[in-house]
């Protein structure tokens, strides 16, 4: 089956939502919605599942045009954020519940809830009620209530957001072997950059209700349409330097300038934004042609095993992420390192220019 | 066994153990007292032992106060229970209407409870009394609360409805509302019925709610009082005397104040199992259906 949303806009009073969405799903595609919160994800969403009607635009199936047509009659299904399970039912009865209202026979219900219920490993709790599930649980128990109609589209709205950290990494891992075996259309919206990339597939960025940039996940990555996209696309979002650039150099500011030469070679005179994600910038030299820059610590927060290390450069808020766990002490001063190889080249607009060579992304 | 040595702590506890003292046990333990002796005069009481009490549960009376008082509190839950939902079902879930319900809704729970009687005193009059007026003249129904015992009994039932099936409602739609709306859209793209949305979302998620709407209202209409008292004082005849009337007469009106206690801890005891009872029922109720 293919699905294609055509120009579509959703306003709510004199709010905009979505503007303006083109976007064409192949069955057997896995689609990544990436955005902020307010991007308009769950919107979208509504709208391709049919709960939801566009203020312009059409949705069509196959080439037929579905834009009016109930959710009853489309072949759809959806996991939420909340962890949405009929109360009251056990765990077998909640899967089952959508095939019950299809009209299917007994026997086959049961195989196939056994089935999608040992793919999501509740099999040992199909008597259960939800309420007696953890969260993990009850979140599987949901996403196996959507797997069991075979729906020919199936969306996920951040469906692990509610879940702690490890569980997360757990059923991250499952749904992309699980989504790989379907030949449904998959859709799932999420903000994290680092769920967009692990899913893999196609990757759909959206910010303020608009789509900014599709295309596979590694591709976007590489090459982000826009210092926005570059943005979202990384946490932390990646640093943005304000740049001249002249005949001959790159000014970076402080007086610190870089040869046109590699991959910035022949750019035009102009103003620019150099961007570089967080982790190209090093405390250490690593190569003889790095280029040295110097800021004041603003915070130092720990991650994990990382540690950030907020600056301003030349009026601009920066971030290093620093391997391992440092205290830092605010205000300290430090200087930090970059390759010139590294930098995404934005114009004044924000729009990609050039991105750095394949090896060097 | 050094921590035992200072026992001062013990005192810390004296104020609670005060005030539970003198609110309930004392109080309680007086009733019991005067349940197990006859009482000539203050101070002058004889050890009856269980006397009153056998006494009490022979009385036939109370057997029909009781029966009565049982058809009663059921007959409220039955209308109360089922309008209150459906009523909370219809409320409106968003925007400047809601308001504008809830303080109409919320209106009769305001209002005292013997001004309650008053107002159905007043409007239920066969001579000038908005309804009674209503029913008699243009429906042509003779209806007269003050002589026919049917009468007075259905008013008493419908003046209860009037005043608490809005708690019904209140508590119901505070239970709807929180219902996130995933729920409704993962029902409506699973294909389900209005019918199957009631049954299987907003009840088994209205369930905490309602298992408090039950028993409050079971235990408040099992010790209504006050406007029967006001609107029908009983009658006619005994047909709209309640146990708390039937205990007031006995205790104030006849000052058989040993028997009465008695009747009183009786009283006490049969709440506390019946909505003992309610209570395992409801929290059972759920489980039962996943089966």
């Amino acid at each position: 089956m293919s699905f294609s949303i055509s120009k579509v806009d959703k306003r709510v009073g004199r709010e905009t939502y979505l503007a303006d969405i083109d976007l064409h799903l192949e069955s057997g595609s896995q689609n990544v919605i990436l955005g902020r919160t307010l991007a308009g994800k769950t919107t979208l969403l509504r709208i391709m599942a049919g709960l939801d009607r566009p203020s312009r635009g059409g949705i069509a199936e196959n080439g037929k045009d579905v834009t009016g047509v109930s959710v009853r009659k489309r072949n759809v299904a959806m996991v939420y954020q909340q962890f949405v399970n009929y109360p009251s039912l056990s765990v077998f009865h909640n899967i089952a519940s959508p095939l019950k209202l299809a009209g299917m026979a007994k026997a086959d219900i049961t195989a196939r809830v056994g089935s999608v219920a040992a793919v999501l490993h509740i099999d040992h709790l199909l008597e259960r009620l939800p309420q007696e599930l953890s969260g993990g649980q009850q979140q599987r128990t949901a996403i196996a209530r959507a797997l069991v109609k075979d729906a020919s589209l199936l969306l996920l709205d951040e469906p692990l957001v509610n879940l702690d950290y490890k569980l997360r990494e757990e059923l991250r891992t499952e749904l992309r072997d699980i989504f790989s075996k379907r030949d449904s259309i998959v859709v799932y919206t999420t903000t994290e950059p680092s769920e967009a990339l692990m899913l893999g597939g196609n990757l759909v960025v959206m910010h303020e209700g608009r789509v900014l940039q599709t295309g596979r996940a590694e591709e976007v990555y590489r090459c982000p349409a826009s210092v926005t996209v570059a943005e979202i696309l990384s946490d932390p979002p990646i640093n943005v330097l304000r740049t001249r650039v002249d005949q001959t150099m790159a000014h970076l500011g402080d007086g610190l300038s870089v040869p046109l030469d590699g991959h910035l070679a022949g750019l035009a005179p102009g103003d620019y934004f150099f961007g570089v994600r967080s982790h190209h910038l090093f405390l250490h030299r690593q190569h003889p042609r790095d280029i040295e820059l110097h800021a004041r610590v603003e915070l130092a927060e720990i991650n994990g095993s990382e540690t950030f290390i907020h600056m301003t450069y030349n009026g601009r808020p920066l971030v290093v992420q620093e391997e391992g766990v440092h205290q830092r002490r605010i205000d300290e001063a430090v200087s930090f390192f970059v390759r010139p190889r590294k930098f995404y080249i934005f114009d004044r607009d924000g729009a990609l220019v050039r991105a750095p060579l394949f090896e060097d992304a | 066994m050094e921590k035992w040595d200072d026992n001062k702590a013990w005192f810390l506890v004296l104020p609670v153990f005060l005030v539970v003292a003198f609110s309930a046990i004392i109080p309680l333990m007086t009733v019991v007292n005067y349940s197990v002796q006859d009482i000539m005069a203050p101070g002058q009481g004889i050890f009856v032992g269980p006397e009153w009490y056998r006494e009490v549960l022979h009385d036939p009376r109370l057997h029909e106060a009781f029966l009565r008082q049982l058809i009663y509190s059921f007959t409220v839950l039955a209308i109360e229970i089922p309008l209150g939902i459906a009523v909370a079902l219809t409320l409106p879930s968003k925007g400047w209407k809601v308001s504008a319900c809830l303080v109409l809704l919320a209106l009769p729970l305001l209002i005292p409870w013997n001004v309650v009687g008053t107002i159905w005193v007043v409007f239920s009059r066969p001579d000038i009394g908005l309804a009674g007026v209503t029913i008699n003249e243009l429906l042509g129904i003779p209806y007269n609360y003050t002589a026919d015992p049917m009468d007075s009994w259905l008013t008493v039932v419908i003046m209860d409805i009037w005043h608490w099936t809005p708690l019904v409602v209140l508590l119901c739609y505070a239970g709807l509302q929180a219902i996130p709306e995933a729920y409704y859209q993962a029902a409506k793209i699973d294909g389900a019925s209005r019918w199957a949305v009631f049954r299987f979302i907003q009840l088994p998620k209205m369930r905490g709610v309602l298992m408090i709407a039950v028993l409050l209202r079971f235990m408040d209409s099992f010790m209504i009082y006050t406007e029967p008292f006001v609107l029908t004082g009983g009658g006619p005849g005994n047909s709209t005397t309640f146990l708390s009337q039937f205990l007031t007469k006995m205790a104030i009106g006849q000052f058989d104040l040993g028997p009465a206690a008695a009747f009183s801890l009786i009283y006490f005891l049969v709440i506390l199992l019946l909505s003992y009872i309610f209570y395992t029922v409801i929290t059972n109720l759920g489980k039962g259906v996943a089966k």
